[in-house]
Order: structure tokens, then sequence, then C-alpha cells
């Protein structure tokens, strides 16, 4: 017993290193999609302190109306671009019709009115596109397919996904547009004034609506972003909200203020739930993936209760 | 004016603490418990009990649980619908372990296990606040759910997965089963949500519940006053979950009549969520409305394009049900924060200055 | 303020609306049949539902508008919308049972579950065609419930026969090393005790791999596991999302396709199309016809979906959920008729559709006269066994679309029935005082 979980897993790990080295692959993209939810949530809780439970569904949302448009004759750059743009009214609505009126609202209600908009978005996305998975048209938006397999000694083999490799290229990409934009550009440094201290943001001019509009904004393209990743790993269907659930762990672990958490975090999550599932969940027959990443956070957040980079919570009477 | 209280003297300190104080919100009582008890039984017909009232009254119980948790002690949980699962899994097992025992007792029992549960997942709480304490009640929720599926012990080793009620029967009623009459599983399911409301309403607003809220409304404070915040916040959990428990055990019981674990997802941690917020957080009578609210709405909103003559497909009406229901929770957030409770409290103002609002 | 009233006006409004019309009377018709269907096409496994629901209702309807009914009666059909949830599951039932309803067909595990003991108390049979609890074939303990043509242990036999035919010999297994992937619910977890006794008798060995529901669409770990077993043939136990996932990781794994084999759920046409290009030479079983090429789809076609009286993309007519749906409702059909024919009654009650199942016989020649030749194996149901335990036949994707692969294959019959039986004792033990059969038996 304890030489199964002391000793074998790292025997294994030796003896296969081609498979240890793939499992990590796994895990990194893994965690670069997890990473890549989180992100939607930490923009918005960044800006407005909601904890925006609606990211899942956006994803999914995104992702169909880009596959419906498609489907519907849109050429696939156009469906895209019409899609950022369904993105903006719906962006807009919501912080129009949900946000605006729940200001200064308690956090747990500011979460209820996004599960309620989840609730809609369900209705709605399942109303105009139907409830049938449907497939990414990964190809038509130029994206890679297929896959490269190195050879390593006799029968080493690690198979890289060319559309894992894109996913990647493209969270860097995106986080570090986000990182020019909240550092770098006017509107950016308005965002982070929000975060800071929405009345002191207030008082020298800054509009909060506008803010928030475009915070929902980039959380949306985001969403697309991701949508489009995962769903060129399965399908595009609304089972694919539950996954969104696998971005909180993620959020606690980097803590719901950082951007570079969510990414740290996401990695941590990714490798660990890979290489835990892989290499220990055999021993509690397996499976343990939907509740390991809540357990490695947990421990986590045992030792920095704001998680590994949120910020210090100061208690005062 | 149909509110006023002017005039309701107390002359005791027993009087002026009694659970209703004011004379109308005790006719009120009575009459919601003579329907409850007396009209409903007499009139209603099997889908009015067997799909509204019961799943209404479970899940109210269920709301209730959690109301403790998050409306009184101020602790968010998203694993309701695990320890309610545990309610329902411990009391299949203690059934089939005694199978002679009375089924109520069984039931009532089986919230210790889950009370059990909550207390050890609770602990984190006393590290970890607000939404990141959240997130981690969801490690139960998925964990447990892995335990329903993962652990045959729990459900005897079926083939099916799945637990299943046998017939039980009390004072010469079938209470469990699929012979048993809606009315008989009403009955059962009525006395023990109302039973545990009332234990409930006395011990909230005695030195229990106060310490709860105390620790809701600022922690620190009220350790400095005295108020353990490791008990005080486990006592919360515990309770919380045992009265989920009961309400798990009943769902499957007196309701479902067969679950898998499925039945104890993270959708029903919502759902009973849900139930909480729109009622009102901190406020018992508003578990009991926002039940009514997110169970019986949709059920409802199924019957209508079928009154109006409308013909459309099962599914649209589906759509239509989750895009009116997301879209009322946002409306009643807005018009409302504070849910139902509130909104009766201010329909109460209203009537008691009627006519002369000022 | 205006809200607060506005407000109180609306839900007043919905709530009596609603109220008149859960007290209202269910108007029993006299003059027609009423068949409720619960199907999902909403929810995660919308995917895998919205195909059966399309060919049970259109065949239903087709019969409507062309024969005028069964028996010169029409149906009346209703759907209700379940989205796979147990506890909408039974709203739905407790809405239409009171109507007349015939029979039911859960299409979910869990709510065949619930249903199974308010079968008897409310007299109306269930029919879980090919799913829900395997041990419902036994007639005498379960009388009301169905589940024609096959039972999970019955597919799981025929897997493992193929299997052998595939390596020349079910002795030719022996070292061998079998994957069992598998959704982590009820459903996926009962073949397990059959296949491990047959991995003991035939000395290969079961791995297996556990897909939970909320990880439907995030199968990578189990596929890793997978290319590090490297088992020789896969087995799929999968449903809605699940199988176009689980067929695009097998294909990123270059697992070879023609030793992937799915149940019969995990056969739809959108399941192997999901992993494009690599996914040919994918297998899964099947007990309903490929294609669209059968007389009776052609008159579906005419009456129904070209009349505008069904949601069906005409495109997807002829899939294999499509045309399990439509062997639903030929079975529900073919019951009603029996019935009709057994009581000389023309409108029916659930208790004669219970005798109409079991004396269900649907043999070549009834199956070409309703325009449906080599649709489906002849399948018969006895007193004694439910399911029937019919043949089953392999079919593979090339591409584009099914193609048979296999003749049909004859189940393990010996080693299933004294499983289904053991575990119809059980269940019966475990729920005790179940009821002893008293039904008659039509045959």
């Amino acid at each position: 017993m304890l030489y199964d979980i002391f000793i074998d897993p790292f025997v294994q790990m030796y003896d296969m290193p081609d498979f240890f080295l793939q499992v990590l692959w796994e895990g990194f993209v893994a965690g670069i999609l997890y990473a890549l939810i989180a992100l939607g949530f930490v923009l918005i809780f960044k800006a407005s302190g909601v904890f925006n439970f609606a990211q899942g569904i956006m994803v999914v949302f995104a992702a169909l109306t880009l596959v419906g448009f498609h489907e519907n004759g849109v050429p696939a750059y156009m469906a895209l671009v019409l899609t950022v743009f369904v993105m903006g009214i719906l962006a807009y609505g919501v912080e129009r019709i949900v946000m605006r009126p729940l200001v200064n609202q308690p956090e747990i209600i500011l979460l209820m009115a996004t599960i309620g908009l989840t609730y809609f978005l369900v209705g709605f996305g399942e109303f105009v596109f139907g409830g049938e998975p449907k497939q990414m048209i990964t190809e038509e938006l130029g994206l890679p397919t297929g896959s490269t397999a190195f050879e390593i000694g006799e029968r080493g083999l690690i198979i890289l996904q060319h559309i894992d490799i894109a996913a990647a290229v493209i969270a860097v990409i995106m986080v570090t547009a986000l990182g020019i934009f909240f550092n770098k550009t006017r509107i950016g440094r308005a965002l982070r004034a929000v975060a800071d201290d929405h009345q002191a943001a207030l008082s020298v001019g800054i509009s909060l609506n506008q803010i928030w509009a475009i915070v929902w904004f980039a959380a949306g393209l985001v969403a697309l972003a991701t949508g489009i990743m995962w769903g060129a790993r399965s399908d595009v269907s609304f089972a694919l909200e539950i996954v969104a659930f696998k971005a909180l762990p993620v959020l606690i672990l980097g803590g719901f203020t950082s951007i570079p958490g969510a990414i740290v975090g996401g990695l941590i999550i990714g490798f660990g739930e890979k290489i835990g599932e892989l290499y220990w969940g055999g021993l509690v027959g397996g499976g343990v993936e939907s509740w390991l990443a809540y357990i490695i956070a947990l421990v986590f957040l045992l030792f920095r209760p704001q998680g590994l980079f949120g910020e210090r919570i100061i208690e005062r009477i | 004016m149909f509110y006023r209280e002017a005039g309701q003297f107390k002359t005791s300190y027993k009087a002026d603490q009694a659970l209703f104080p004011i004379l109308q919100d005790r006719i009120g009582m009575a009459v919601i418990l003579i329907i409850a008890f007396v009209v409903i039984p007499a009139f209603a017909n099997d889908f009015f009990l067997t799909s509204i009232m019961i799943p209404f009254l479970v899940f109210a119980l269920a709301a209730i649980g959690l109301n403790i948790l998050t409306g009184y002690c101020g602790q968010l949980s998203l694993g309701t619908g695990a320890f309610m699962g545990v309610g329902a899994y411990a009391a299949y097992k203690l059934t089939s372990i005694f199978p002679d025992a009375n089924v109520i007792v069984m039931v009532l029992v089986s919230g210790v296990f889950s009370a059990a549960i909550g207390a050890v997942f609770g602990l984190p709480s006393l590290r970890i606040k607000g939404l990141y304490l959240a997130v981690t009640t969801l490690a139960a929720q998925f964990f447990l759910e892995w335990c329903f599926i993962r652990i045959p012990w729990l459900y005897n080793y079926n083939a099916s997965g799945a637990i299943e009620v046998p017939r039980r029967e009390m004072f010469g009623f079938i209470v469990t089963g699929a012979e048993a009459l809606p009315i008989t599983r009403y009955f059962v399911v009525l006395c023990i949500t109302a039973g545990i409301a009332y234990l409930m309403a006395n011990v909230l607003r005695g030195r229990i519940g106060r310490s709860w809220m105390m620790i809701r409304d600022m922690d620190i404070a009220a350790e400095l006053m005295g108020v353990r915040p490791l008990r005080t916040k486990l006592m919360a959990f515990a309770v919380s979950s045992y009265i989920c428990g009961v309400a798990g055990a009943m769902m499957v019981f007196f309701w479902l009549n067969a679950a898998e674990p499925s039945s104890y997802s993270i959708r029903l941690s919502f759902q009973i969520l849900f139930m909480v917020i729109l009622g009102g957080l901190g406020s018992l009578g508003g578990a009991f409305m926002g039940a009514a609210f997110i169970w019986i709405l949709p059920v409802l909103l199924k019957f209508v394009p079928g009154l109006l003559g409308i013909d459309i497909a099962a599914e649209t009406v589906e759509h239509a049900t989750f895009m009116i229901v997301g879209a009322l929770i946002i409306f009643f957030l807005i018009a409302e924060p504070h849910g139902f409770a509130r909104l009766w409290q201010i329909a109460k103002q209203k009537l008691r200055v009627w006519p002369f609002p000022y | 303020m205006r809200d607060f009233k506005q407000l109180a006006i609306g839900a007043a409004v919905a709530v009596g609306v609603g109220l008149t019309g859960v007290m209202a009377p269910a108007a029993q018709a006299q003059d027609s049949n009423y068949v409720p269907l619960l199907t999902y096409r909403t929810g995660p496994y919308a995917g895998s539902g919205i195909h059966i629901a399309n060919g049970m209702h259109d065949y239903l309807k087709m019969l409507n508008e062309r024969d005028g009914g069964i028996g010169g009666v029409k149906l009346e059909l209703e759907e209700c919308e379940t989205g796979y949830n147990a506890q909408k599951g039974v709203e739905c039932y407790e809405a239409t049972k009171g109507k007349g309803a015939l029979v039911y067909n859960p299409y979910s595990t869990g709510i065949t579950l619930q249903l199974i003991p308010k079968a008897s108390v409310d007299k109306i049979p269930v029919l879980s065609m090919g799913y829900g609890l395997s041990a419902a074939a036994d007639g005498n303990v379960f009388p009301w419930v169905f589940n024609v043509p096959d039972t999970y242990w019955d597919g799981a036999s025929v897997v493992i026969k193929y299997i052998g035919q595939q390596e020349g010999g079910l002795e030719n297994l022996k070292g061998k090393k079998i994957g069992y992937i598998f959704l982590d619910a009820g459903y996926g977890r009962e073949p397990i005790p059959l296949l491990e006794q047959l991995a003991e008798k035939y000395g290969f060995e079961l791995l297996q791999y556990a897909v939970p529901g909320a990880e439907m669409q995030n199968q990578s770990s189990q596929w890793l596991n997978v290319r590090r077993d490297r088992p020789d043939y896969m087995v799929m136990w999968g449903w809605g999302a699940m199988n176009p996932t689980a067929i695009k990781e097998a294909v990123k794994i270059r697992f070879p396709m023609d030793k992937f084999i799915g149940v019969w759920w995990s056969a739809g046409d959108d399941d192997a199309a999901a992993g494009g290009d690599g996914a040919k030479g994918y297998k899964a079983m099947n007990f309903s016809g490929v294609g669209s090429d059968f007389p009776a789809l052609a008159d579906i076609q005419e009456h129904v979906i070209d009349a505008g009286l069904s949601s069906t993309d005409a495109a997807s007519v002829g899939g294999t959920l499509y045309n399990r749906g439509v062997l639903n409702s030929v079975i529900i059909a073919e019951g009603i008729r029996t019935a009709q024919e057994l009581t000389g009654k023309k409108v029916i009650t659930g208790e004669d559709m219970r005798m109409g199942l079991e004396a269900l016989d649907l043999d070549e020649a009834r199956l070409e006269e309703l325009g449906l030749k080599g649709f489906a194996h002849p399948m018969k149901v006895t007193c004694e066994d439910h399911a029937g335990s019919h043949p089953v036949f392999i079919q593979q994707w090339n591409g584009e679309k099914w193609q048979q692969a296999s003749d049909w294959i004859e189940p393990m019959t010996d080693l299933v029935r004294p499983l289904l039986e053991a575990a119809a004792k059980e269940y019966a033990e475990k729920n005790a005082p179940w009821p002893a059969r008293t039904e008659p038996c039509p045959n």
C-alpha cells in the first residue's frame, strides 16, 4: 500500500518518460484552457466585484453563435466578426439591464443575478440554436488540425495536437494583449482605477457604466476564444457549461483578482489533476479528476486564505 | 388598518416573547395551517399533491437548512445537494439495515450522518471566508457525489447503481414505496417540515440563533464578545446539514422513490440556493416563498400554453421556462434584493397604514 | 411602487392560469389512444435525445396521418420534456398518467428506475427499449416492464463475442486486454459484473475507465490511461456529449478505430462524425436499421416531414438514433395493435397495453408488412422473458455514414439469463414486499 502511494508512481514516471512528458503536456493544455475560463471570471471580478457565474454559459453561447452563423452560410471569418459583435451587444445588455440596477448590492446578490443570467442564456441559446451538439468550425477558421508525433527512443512517442499548441499560443497572446491593455492604455488605467476603488474612480470622472460594459465585452471575447478551443477538443454543446466549474478551483487558487494568478492557478490545477489522476487515481478507482482540483485548491487555501496572488484580506472592526 | 397592532397590549414577558406576538400573524398562521392540513388534502388531486406540494415542502425544508447556514450564519455554501444526498443514502442504508424500524424515525436519524459530514466540511470555514468558502464547499459537493457512485456499499451493491425505496408501513398506512398514497406521503412531509420549521423558529430567536447572526454580521466582533467561532460555525454547519439531510432523505423516500447520484448534483445545490436568495436571506417564511417560486412557477408555466390554446412544442416551453425563470430571478433581485420576505414586510407595512400612507 | 403593482398582477395572472390547468380534471379522450412521450430536447444529453424524440414522434404521427391511427383509432401524442432530469421525469409522469397513458418510454435510466415500482401500482407498462434495469427482463418479477430487444448484459456479451470472432475464436482472447470506457453512472456500471465474469472465463484482462458525468467533455486523462495501458480493444458505454468527445480523444491518441466498439447508445451519426476522417472505422452495436431505405421511412418523409408536421431535419431521417426512435414507436404501435386484437377493444387501457406488449411478436412477415423489412431482427416477447436477448449486429462508420459490418450476433443467453434472474430476485428481495405476479399471461 505504502509502496503504491509513495514509490510506484515515481517508478512509473521514470520507466516511461515519454508518457510522463505527454501527461505533462496534457496537463499544460488543460491548465491553459482552465486558465482561459478563469481569466474571464477575473476580468469581471476585478473591475466590478461580481463573481460572474455566467462565464461558463457565455463560453457556450459564444461558440454556439459562431457555429450558428457559419451554419447559416456566413463565411467563417465574417461569423467571427459577427460573434464579436453579438458578444458586444450581450455585454452592453448585461451592463444596462442587470448590472447597473444592482450597483452596490452585496456580492451574493450579484452572484445570484449572474446565475439568473445563466438560466436565461441556457434557455435563449437552446431556443435559438437548438440543443444538438455542433461541430466547431476549426478548419474554416484557419486553425490547425492534425498532430505531430515525436518518437523518442525505441517505442517512446509524444503526440502534440496542433490545436492544443494553437490554444497555448492564443492564450499567451490574449494574456499579453490584456496586460498591455490594462497597463498602457487610458481605458486600461481607468479599469484598474475602478478595480482599486469604485468611489475614488467615480470622483475623478471615470464612467463606471462604460468600464463595466468594456469589461464584460472583454470577458465575452475571452469566452469566445475559450469556446473555440474547447469546442475543437470536444463538441459545442450545453454540456460544456459544466466544464466551466473547473475554473473555480483555479480561481480560488490564483485569487479572484489576479490575472497572473489565473494563469498560474490554471497550470497548477492542470498539472496536478492530470498527474494525480494518472499516477495516483487508480488507487481509488480513478475518476478523481472531478474533485481533485478542489482539494488541491482547498489545501493551498488553508495556508493562504486569499489565494496565491490575491490581495491580502485585512479585517477591521 | 388590516394589520393594525395598536391596542394589542402585552401584559407578561411570556406574551411579549411569543413566537407570533401580533394577533393578525396568529390568524394568518392558523389559516395557512388549516389550508395545509385540511383544505389541500380535501380538494387537491394527485398531481397537485405529488408534483407540487410534496416537492415544494421538501425544497422548503432544504431551503430552511441552507438558510440557517447562509442566511443566519453568513457562510455561503454550494454543497447543499451533496448534503441532501448524504441524508438520502444514510436513510436508505438505515432502512435496509433495520427493515422493521419506523421509516420516519430513520429519515430523521439519517440527518445525523449528514450533520457529521457537514461539520467536517465546515472546518475550513474557520480560515476561509466568503466566496472562497463557497468554492471550497464545491469540493464537498463533487467529492461526495463521487462517493455516491464509487462506494457500492452505499447503494447495497445494486446493479443499477441507484437507491430504490422499499415499501414501509406505519400504523397500517403505507408511507413509502410506490403504493403509498400521495395523501399519506403529503401528510408525512408536511408534518416533518412544519415540525422542523417550528423548532428552528424557536432556535433562531434564542441564544444559538443570535450567536449565528453575530458571526454573520461581524465575526471578529462576535469573537471579542465571547462567541466562540469554531463552535458556532460548526454548529451552524451541522444543524444546516442535518436539515438538508432530512430533506434529501424525504426527497427520495416520499417524492422520487428512486435516486441516482445525479439527483443530488450541483444543480440541486443551485436550485436550493436560488430559493434561499429569492425568498430572502435570514427568513424562514422566505424559504417557503422561495421554494414556491422556484419549484411551482416552472410547473405551472408548462400548463399556460395548453390552456391558452397555443400549440407549441414541449421543448419550446422548456426553453421559454428557462428564459422566464432566469429573467424573473434577475428582475426580482433588482426589484427587491432582500427577497420575498422583504416584499412581504413591505406589504405588511402598507396594510398597516392603509388607507393613509405617509 | 408601480413595479410592485405590476408584479403582483402579473404573478397573480400567471399563477391563476397555471392553477386552473393543474386543477382542471384531466380530459379523458374516449375516441383515441393516448401515448405520452417523455423526451428530452434540452440539457446535456439533448444531442442524443433529439433524434430519438423525432423518430418516436414521427412514426406515430405518420400512422395517424397515413392510416388514421391504429385499428381506426387515432393516437393522441403528447411530448413532455424531461431534460434527462429525474425531478422533471416524475413530474411528467404524474402530469400525464391521469390522461389514460398507455405506456411510458423514459429514455433515462434514472427515470426508468423511478417508474418501475409505480408501473404495477398505476397499471401502466414501462417500455425501456434496450436500456433501464437489465433485471426487468424477468417477466415473472417485472410483469409491467419491457426492455426488448436486449439488455445491457446481452450487449456486453455480444461485444465480447464479436471481439472473439475478430480474433478467430473466443479462446484467443486469452491474454488480451480489453478496455471498457463508460459513463460513471448506473448505466455505465451495469455491464461490469458480466464483463468481469467473461474476463475470468476467457482469460482476458478488463481495464476500466470511468468518465464522470460532469467530465464528459474532458476525457483526456482517461485516454492517456488508455494510451499507457495499450488495450487491444476498447468498448464504450457512453451517452450524450460523452460519445463525440471519446471518439475525438481516441482519434487523438491514434487508437485503431476498428478496435473501438460502442454500445447501441454510442452509435449516433453525430457522435461518429465529430471524429472527422480519423473516426473512420469506428464500430458500434445496433439493433435498428441502418439508413433510410425503407418504405415506412419514406412514408414518414411524405406524410409527416414534407407535410410540415414535425421539427425533424430531413437529413437526419435514417440516422441510427432516429431509426432507434422509430423502432421504439413500432414496438408501441404493435403493442397497441396486439392489445386491440386480444381484447377486441379499440380504445385500450394500460392493462390491455401490457398484454399487448407481452404478446408482441414482430416476425419477418409483419416487419415486411410494416414496410420495415430488415429494419430490425424479428422480436418476440414472452411472459418469462421481457427482453428476449435478440441478436445484435455491428455497424461501422465509413467516414460519412454507418454501414452494417457483421451479421446478427446472438448474445450469450446461457450466461446472461441466470444473471438476469438472479438480479431480478435480488431486486425483489431488496424491495420486499415486492408484489408477486398476478397478471395473466396472454400467450
